[in-house]
């Protein structure tokens, strides 16, 4: 287990209170004018000496993609915006920052800001968390009072404003450009990359967007340094991360632990068992319901961090931990995730606004038991048309928990569904055209 | 996509009152020149918050008139986001999210209290008019799962009892303590802390 005093979220629980004084005993805004003063590439050598990768899902490095800001400000100024949009199913890390530490976050803000040399920031919370937000605005307001951000931000002779822009429930925002799209009062729809959003962003400028958590672990990376950071964790998947296990276990938590922690200690240990006992566990969905899940015989073995998630063909994508025990139907679990991702298609590119339902659907008609054989692999095969012919990553995420399913619980799917096709399959024809309309029987 | 459609009764004219038209001023001025169209999202918020808890159309013509954009930019907006309700919920809004980390931990009883206490069908009003319920997709709470959230409120570690006081009490006009019901502190491990101990007990 990780030692209390390398934990970065001292105040993940609300014992201290998140108001200046306490984040400032807790060791935040302490010394923020010498690190700035060690220079814009220090920071940034710093961020990338730790191998922090991003905490939003995709684990990009962060100094790598701070790198990419354009090193002299042109006509056009730099943004910087912060990602708040948390909306994947099983993750509900960001908000306890936003409530809880949001000294951490906005001195963060601070530091990132200078180094990609951005005046205004852009914080994106999602509507739901009005109430969270307005505890980061009286934290901001806090902020301002003592001079630690606006002009001259912390005695550093840098400026800079923070403002808050509320989403307003849609689960795309949360992809970099749709969030750009939506500060810029559009609907939120993904635009196509390249142009990166970090030469042309936000109203067409140079813009670097984090995950809160990212942005929130900066300062105390600096403080203690690269080295102290990439000691945690293993090679390339380094640091500490606020995992969230929910689902069948017995204390539901967020916990913040190590990389490459194994999942069973999580588990066991601080979410206090799955409900039934370790026997009765049934599947685990490691990332966020956008990663495939993973059966119980690999649980045993399996560590948490990307690489080796990657490696189980799942990924740690935001670490929010969902426990599924024997109890539950998991064709039914992934039925409803489907119909998540369903609703929350954005609704531009035409494989995944009517894959998405298509998937929900025959997976609704499978947890019933009234497929018939050959959907299984027209299934597999509608995932397969999603993924990768998308403008966002939302093709993948939507399709991949439908793939992990396929993967790992075909038999059950298989046991339950077994009528006879509707229509005989004709070899030479594909099922994407209406075989009914061959088949006199069935027209 | 979800299919989102305006009500059929619509008032003449809306239009924001004071308090409204300042809130309204100063987010246009949290933007650059120019990009006044940034703030629409949150003067739609403003305008449901004035309105009772929904939309007219009156009012999405007159965020284009105040943001001078086109009306039917402001339309997509208010269509495409779901947080903003299109016809009347009433006065408390009671949105239970059943997605699968709350509905492996029994969602689905929190819907079946909403039903006997406030409507037999989702985005119904209740007899008395004053409230409403759907199900939601996920809300960010999942290790209080089951949940809900009314107005902006969230409720945690709920069950079908306690759902239904909470529910008796809205419907009596009374509002209810937000949080968890099953008396944890935020997301602590209930009685199995294991880390920051030092600190708890400070």
């Amino acid at each position: 287990m990780l030692k209390d005093k390398d934990r970065i979220f001292q105040n993940l629980y609300n014992d201290q209170g998140p108001d200046i004084a306490s984040s400032q005993k807790r060791g935040d805004w302490v010394g923020t004018k010498d690190l700035i003063d060690k220079g814009r590439d220090w920071i940034i050598n710093e961020v990338k000496t730790s191998q922090l990768r991003g905490r939003g899902g995709a684990g990009f490095p962060t100094g790598l993609k701070w790198s990419f800001a354009p090193k002299e400000v042109g006509s056009r100024p730099h943004y910087l915006v912060i990602n708040g949009d948390e909306s994947e199913p099983g993750t509900c890390k960001d908000r306890d920052i936003l409530r809880f530490e949001p000294h951490k976050l906005i001195e963060g803000c601070l530091i990132a800001a200078y180094a990609v040399q951005a005046h205004i920031c852009y914080i994106y919370i999602r509507g739901e968390y009005f109430i969270d937000g307005e505890k980061l605005q009286t934290a901001i307001n806090e902020a301002y009072k003592k001079k630690l951000i606006g002009k001259n931000a912390a005695g550093t002779g840098w400026d800079l404003d923070i403002y808050i822009h509320y989403g307003a429930g849609a689960y795309i925002c949360g992809e970099e450009t749709a969030l750009l799209e939506s500060i810029e009062g559009k609907k939120g729809q993904p635009r196509l990359k390249p142009p990166f959003p970090a030469l042309i962003g936000l109203y067409g400028c140079p813009t670097i967007i984090n995950n809160v958590e990212t942005i929130a672990v900066v300062p105390t990376i600096l403080r203690r340094g690269g080295e102290w950071f990439a000691s945690l964790g293993r090679e390339k998947n380094t640091g500490t991360k606020i995992f969230c296990i929910s689902g069948n276990v017995n204390n539901p938590c967020n916990v913040e632990e190590e990389m490459n922690i194994p999942l069973k200690e999580l588990i066991e240990v601080h979410a206090g068992g799955v409900i039934g006992g370790w026997d009765n566990l049934q599947a685990v969905i490691p990332g966020g319901s956008s990663m495939p899940l993973i059966p119980k015989k690999k649980c045993e073995t399996l560590t948490m961090d990307f690489d080796s998630l990657m490696a189980e063909k799942s990924g740690l994508g935001t670490a929010g931990i969902v426990v599924i025990n024997k109890d539950q139907d998991i064709i039914k679990c992934m039925a409803r995730i489907a119909r998540f991702y369903k609703h929350e298609s954005c609704g531009q590119c035409t494989p995944c606004r009517e894959g998405s339902g298509w998937m929900w659907r025959m997976l609704e008609r499978m947890a019933e038991g009234k497929a018939s054989k050959d959907e299984i692999e027209m299934l597999s095969d509608v995932t397969n048309q999603i993924a990768g012919h998308t403008i966002c990553a939302f093709g993948e995420g939507s399709s991949w928990p439908v793939q992990g399913l396929l993967r790992h619980f075909k038999k059950e799917i298989e046991k339950r569904n077994n009528l006879d096709p509707i229509v005989e399959k004709k070899i030479s024809i594909p099922y994407l055209v209406d075989q009914h309309l061959f088949d006199k029987k069935n027209a | 996509m979800s299919l989102r459609r305006p009500a059929k009764d619509q008032p003449e004219i809306f239009e924001f009152n004071s308090s409204s038209l300042e809130a309204a001023n100063t987010i246009v001025s949290k933007y650059p020149k120019g990009k006044q169209q940034s703030a629409v999202m949150a003067l739609l918020y403003i305008a449901q918050k004035q309105n009772n808890n929904w939309i007219p159309l009156a009012a999405m013509k007159c965020i284009a008139k105040f943001l001078n954009m086109p009306y039917i930019k402001v339309y997509e907006v208010a269509t495409f986001y779901t947080m903003y309700n299109l016809s009347p919920v009433g006065k408390y809004f009671v949105q239970v999210c059943t997605t699968t980390p709350c509905m492996i931990r029994g969602a689905n009883q929190l819907v079946e209290a909403c039903r006997e206490k406030i409507s037999e069908n989702e985005t119904e009003l209740s007899d008395d008019k004053s409230c409403s319920w759907m199900e939601v997709e996920c809300l960010g709470a999942c290790v209080n799962a089951p949940m809900m959230q009314i107005n902006d409120d969230y409720y945690e570690d709920l069950d079908k009892e306690k759902t239904l006081d909470i529910l008796d009490k809205i419907l009596k006009g009374e509002t209810p303590k937000p949080g968890s019901y099953r008396g944890r502190v935020n997301n602590e491990p209930e009685n199995n802390r294991k880390t920051l101990m030092d600190l708890k007990n400070a």
